[in-house]
């Protein structure tokens, strides 16, 4: 065994996928998964909030599921599918839920609504008809300031109900 | 001091060997905690002995003696749905579900998160509450000490420098139910105080208080009375040996004699729903 085996050591660039496509980044070993997507591949979709992992504002999708960007290290999702809202516009599912945001009101001053439509995404992924509890369940990691949440709620029930409830 | 260098071991050995050579270098889980802190520079590691990559950590399996093995890698999510850990040892999945939020869910693990230690973690009581042996690893060997010793103060585990937990074992489920009563001020939060409860099918109550003082709170005599008497007033008498080992601080998520109040009241909504649990009702 021997350090330089196994080691990383700082300033190294680090080789992520992103939304489908390998890219290498200039990230230091404590740079967050969030830094590295904001300010350095300029995907600005996922907000910087508390970066405590409290509000869920830079909520993007790793392996499928949805994570905090700003408590996971960008050296540590090397090898991971990372998606974040950028990379899942294209989807039905998303295109729903943006959709019936819009239509629903579901969003004010829209700093949460990222982070809101990939945990709703995800929700949908495996839940095609979420009831009211469920939807508040998938969301409650997600803070926002502005709506109350009943129509982001009523949002994401009317884009499952539009995709058949089949998203 | 910036962060330096980032290791990955393969297995516990490297891992420990690591941490035995570097003093300062610190394991990294989930992240969940560990990075939010780094954010705050609340902490600032010149090196990360990251545990994401050994396969022994991972998982949970039931022994051959029907005890099970929580890997300390094993996210909050994968606890929170196993299926394995029922009857009795069902309070440690329903601790599970309460912690955080699903996404946050999907990142912690039971290794970080009992390492950290803060007294407002849904697993300290629950685990504790089942019985539940840390198995730990450090260059020197291997040892496993009772939940109960593990959680020693104010974010203060039994782990000495260089220790990791490698698993929580969970023993082997019993016939009875359990359930684990959080009170916090919004959902996601920490527990401004939670109790947990077992109750296996002759009668046994093994009772344990959460988030009101250093570590988690179980008294002998409280467990006897809830054993053989369940009446409101059998338990408000167990609720006050409780209160009575308390030390619970005045904080943003309570005040210490609101935090006393509750631990009778949450320790009596703990134990219905433990009883229709064993009775399958819940």
């Amino acid at each position: 065994m021997t350090v330089a085996a196994i080691s990383v050591a700082n300033d190294e660039r680090v080789a992520l996928e992103v939304n489908g496509a390998r890219v290498a980044v200039h990230a230091e070993l404590s740079t967050t998964l969030l830094t590295a997507l904001r300010d350095e591949l300029r995907l600005t979709a996922a907000k910087r909030g508390c970066n405590q992992g409290v509000c869920g504002a830079c909520t993007v999708s790793i392996d499928g599921e949805p994570m905090r960007a700003c408590l996971s290290l960008a050296h540590g999702c090397a090898g991971r599918d990372v998606r974040t809202l950028e990379g899942l516009v294209d989807e039905p599912r998303m295109q729903a839920l943006q959709r019936a945001f819009a239509a629903g009101g579901a969003l004010q001053c829209g700093f949460c609504t990222p982070g809101m439509l990939v945990a709703a995404h995800a929700l949908l992924g495996r839940d095609a008809d979420p009831d009211e509890a469920a939807v508040r369940a998938a969301l409650s990691g997600n803070l926002c300031r502005c709506t109350g949440y009943a129509k982001i709620v009523a949002a994401v029930r009317a884009a499952a109900h539009s995709l058949g409830g089949r998203a | 001091m910036a962060l330096a260098g980032m290791l990955w071991p393969r297995t516990v050995d490297e891992a420990t060997a690591w941490l035995a050579e570097d003093p300062e270098a610190r394991p990294i889980s989930g992240g969940a905690t560990l990075v939010a802190m780094m954010n705050a520079r609340v902490i600032e590691p010149h090196c990360l002995v990251n545990l994401a990559r050994i396969d022994e950590l991972r998982g949970i399996r039931v022994l051959d003696d029907g005890r099970v093995r929580i890997g300390a890698f094993t996210r909050h999510r994968e606890t929170a749905e196993c299926l394995a850990l029922t009857s009795t040892a069902a309070v440690v999945p329903r601790a599970a579900a309460q912690i955080a939020n699903a996404t946050v869910r999907n990142m912690g693990t039971i290794g970080g998160s009992i390492s950290f230690a803060d007294p407002g973690l849904d697993y300290p009581p629950a685990i504790v509450a089942a019985g539940a042996e840390i198995e730990i690893a450090a260059a020197s060997g291997r040892r496993s000490v009772a939940a109960k010793d593990f959680f020693v103060d104010w974010y203060t585990t039994a782990l000495a420098p260089g220790e990791i937990v490698t698993a929580v074992i969970v023993p082997r489920p019993a016939a009875g139910g359990a359930a684990y009563e959080k009170h916090a001020r919004v959902a996601g939060d920490y527990a401004t105080a939670a109790a947990a409860v077992c109750i296996d099918a002759g009668g046994r109550v093994r009772a344990v208080i959460g988030a009101c003082g250093p570590t988690p709170i179980a008294d002998d005599t409280a467990d006897a009375v809830l054993s053989s008497d369940r009446s409101d007033a059998a338990v408000a008498r167990a609720g006050a040996l409780l209160e009575a080992r308390a030390d619970p601080l005045d904080d943003v998520r309570g005040s210490a004699e609101y935090r006393r109040l509750l631990i009778p009241r949450l320790l009596l909504r703990a134990v219905r729903r433990a009883e229709a649990d064993a009775r399958g009702a819940s």
